[in-house]
């Protein structure tokens, strides 16, 4: 009778004293599809690396982004694990909050990382942040609607071909809008895109001075290109518009053109998601008078806060969820249109990729010629194609976006616009000590 | 002028128009208030059509929780063939019961500590004031005009340094500081009405400070503590700025639970619905139970 209990004790015993001597580690992380797979794909990671549990915490993007601020200035030392872009990696890497990943191990094939990826999250040369998945910005196309006017696309379209293609196939009796684009006010909404446009208009946000140029001719041309398009052309109430209105609206066939992010491609490929799925076409990012700039490049990756105290487990979940394993263990899983892109070469070397995702040529070649540290037509100091590397930029780049916004709405006139974002901009920067 | 004279003689003595209004103003008035009943009516109607226009954003969220995302975004609908797959979805990444129980937890926790300490603070405004209480009432009450993310580092460093984070207590301690100011002013409110006399003729029966407030004053004013106290729990349970901020995981409550659904990639608002749908199902059903003692403490002491 006595051994009958001690038998189940003894287990219990064990049971705890594993659990005692298993490291938690916290994930901060934001809520988006590829993430949730990630969260989903727990078990796996816990049952390859017995000793580590997992936490996670998701979060909105702002909601996340200030809370990690938060507690990284503050050394609170609440996460293990941070979800950060390309725009922080870098200068919280400078300011020493992050822990250096230096030490890889042999088997984790840093240099099977996309070089554009991998130097977007790097510091003096260091790598702080392993990239989870990356994109770029690329043109999609309805190929019915195309072919039904003769249309044909070329192998690099410039922004004067798509505004006529737009205004010949707008059509809003029939709820068809010639073009969709961002026009949500926001430094990762509207600018994202305006600034890609700026770029390619041959504008920049600052000269080598920081002096900001928002007021200078490229500006103009692109802006009231911009307005002019989206406002003549796009769907009703456009400034509203952000990724996920405009996702919705094009994978319900209201859009014939959009330009954003090439992770939407997944997503309008799915048929589950999308009823465009068949009629899909795609084309590099059009073009005015340069290419330089004129697609962006982002990436969400994970990094180890140097206030962690479990660096090593950390280290461990890192290279997991951005490793080549894991790549397949999603394509096996989830199917591999689901695959975190972006990243990696051998995911695009991966045979069953390429079969089921044909836009994965595309999205290679547009982060391959992204180049963040030389993306205006005359040289500027700042690193980032859509963004400005500085930590005032999401104020600036906010109230920016404001201001345009209210531009395409026709409140105010592109000039009058354009001339407050560039008062607002050297407060900003003048308070800052540039 | 003339005009406005009217509109405040209207309810006064219930009748179309006052003898001082213009022939206009009759004409425009007569039709709409024929008599009492039909008036009712109309007042009815009216407050019927403003509670539905304020209930209306909580419908949608509960149907669009009921939807498929790609319905849930589409061109607004009220027919659609209902699906609990959103919170099938939800359930599936995050444990709904854990942050429930962190809400209440601390909801209560909160509530409880804030009237323990605000029943003696406005029972010594109330009833022994000194030239100096109404300054401090007004200088407590100041202390809301701060925005919170004002003295969010301040808090996070202290947290830090004390182990609060991501703890219940230390949710518990902001949310009692919080609402402290509120709940003071309520009681002190309800305090005041009750005449003196009744508490000095305890006094004379040889009542202490103690018992004077446990056996005249806590069951006289009891609706009015009692809202004040379901106030003070409904305010812990929408506040979204510190529990964002002070916790992680362990003791996140309801409203880090919904922050997790909304996404700037993707299609989520079924979801986001049905999370919130989930978060404020307990919350409103204790409204509902309880709804007969908010009233009667909101309107305690109003008709002398």
């Amino acid at each position: 009778m006595k051994l009958a209990y001690a038998f189940p004790l003894a287990g219990l015993a064990a049971a705890v004293a594993t659990a005692a001597h298993a490291e938690t580690i916290t994930v901060a992380t934001v809520n988006n599809n590829d993430m949730v797979i990630m969260q989903s794909l727990t078990e796996a990671f816990e049952e390859a690396h017995p000793g580590i549990e997992v936490n996670w915490v998701v979060l909105e993007e702002n909601v996340l982004r200030q809370r990690l601020t938060t507690d990284i200035a503050t050394e609170g030392g609440q996460f293990d694990v941070m979800t950060i872009g390309t725009y922080e990696a870098p200068i919280w890497a400078e300011r020493g909050w992050l822990a250096a990943l230096d030490d890889l191990p042999e088997a984790y094939r840093e240099d099977d990382l996309l070089q554009p990826v991998r130097d977007g999250l790097s510091y003096e040369g260091k790598l702080y942040a392993l990239p989870f998945y990356a994109e770029s910005s690329m043109l999609y196309y309805r190929t019915d609607l195309f072919e039904e006017a003769g249309f044909e696309m070329p192998e690099q379209p410039s922004w004067e071909q798509v505004r006529e293609w737009a205004a010949e196939l707008h059509d809003p009796d029939n709820q068809l809008a010639g073009i969709c684009l961002r026009g949500k006010p926001g430094w990762g909404e509207n600018m994202a895109f305006v600034s890609t446009l700026v770029n390619t208009f041959g504008g920049r946000w600052f000269d080598e001075e920081w002096n900001p140029e928002l007021d200078s001719q490229a500006w103009q041309e692109a802006i009231s290109f911009y307005v002019d398009l989206l406002g003549n052309y796009g769907p009703p109430g456009a400034s509203s518009n952000g990724f996920n209105e405009n996702l919705a609206l094009f994978s319900r066939g209201n859009c014939a053109m959009w330009v954003d992010a090439t992770s939407a491609a997944g997503k309008l490929y799915n048929p589950a998601e999308s009823q465009v799925a068949d009629r899909l076409g795609f084309a590099p990012a059009p073009v005015a008078e340069t290419p330089k700039g004129a697609h962006w490049l982002w990436s969400w990756a994970l990094a180890i806060p140097a206030t962690s105290e479990k660096q090593d487990a950390a280290q461990t979940f890192l290279t997991w969820a951005t490793s080549q394993e894991y790549v397949e263990l999603v394509g096996e899983t989830e199917g591999w249109t689901s695959v975190p892109p972006g990243t990696r070469e051998s995911t695009y070397e991966n045979e069953n990729y390429q079969r089921e995702a044909p836009f994965a040529g595309f999205v290679l070649d547009a982060i391959n010629s992204a180049d963040p540290t030389d993306s205006t037509l005359e040289p500027s100091p700042y690193v980032g194609v859509q963004f400005v590397g500085i930590p005032e930029f999401q104020s600036i780049g906010t109230q920016v976006g404001q201001t345009i916004a209210s531009a395409l709405t026709g409140d105010t006139s592109v000039e009058q616009a354009l001339q407050s974002a560039q008062r607002a901009t050297e407060r900003t920067m003048q308070r800052a000590g540039y | 002028m003339t005009t406005l004279k009217t509109k405040q003689a209207l309810p006064a003595d219930g009748q179309p128009a006052s003898a001082s209004a213009n022939g206009a103003t009759r004409a425009r008035h007569t039709p709409l208030v024929p008599s009492a009943g039909a008036r009712r009516l109309w007042l009815t109607l009216l407050g019927w059509g403003i509670a539905l226009i304020i209930f209306f954003p909580i419908l949608w969220m509960v149907l669009t929780g009921f939807k498929t995302e790609a319905e849930a975004i589409a061109d607004p609908s009220l027919i659609f063939s209902p699906t609990l797959e959103s919170y099938i979805a939800v359930q599936a990444r995050a444990d709904y019961f854990k942050f429930a129980m962190n809400s209440v937890v601390v909801a209560f926790g909160s509530t409880l500590l804030a009237l323990a300490i605000a029943i003696p603070s406005a029972y010594a405004m109330a009833f022994l004031p000194t030239k100096r209480t109404k300054g401090t009432l007004l200088w407590m009450l100041s202390t809301k005009m701060l925005p919170p993310v004002g003295v969010l580092v301040p808090i996070y460093l202290l947290f830090r340094d004390f182990g609060l984070l991501d703890t219940r207590t230390g949710l518990i301690i902001v949310y009692t500081l919080m609402n402290l100011p509120i709940v003071v002013w309520m009681l002190y409110t309800f305090f005041k009405d009750l005449p003196r006399d009744i508490l000095e003729a305890g006094r004379m029966d040889g009542a202490s400070t103690f018992q004077e407030v446990i056996y005249l004053l806590l069951p006289l004013t009891l609706p009015g503590i009692a809202s004040t106290g379901l106030l003070s729990v409904i305010l812990s349970w929408n506040e979204a700025f510190w529990s964002l901020n002070l916790t992680s995981s362990s003791a996140a409550p309801l409203t880090a639970y919904i922050a997790s659904f909304s996404s700037p990639e993707g299609l989520f608002w079924a979801k986001l619905s049905a999370a919130s749908t989930m978060a404020i199902a307990p919350i409103l059903v204790f409204g509902w139970l309880t709804q007969k003692q908010m009233v009667r403490g909101l309107t305690f002491g109003a008709v002398k």
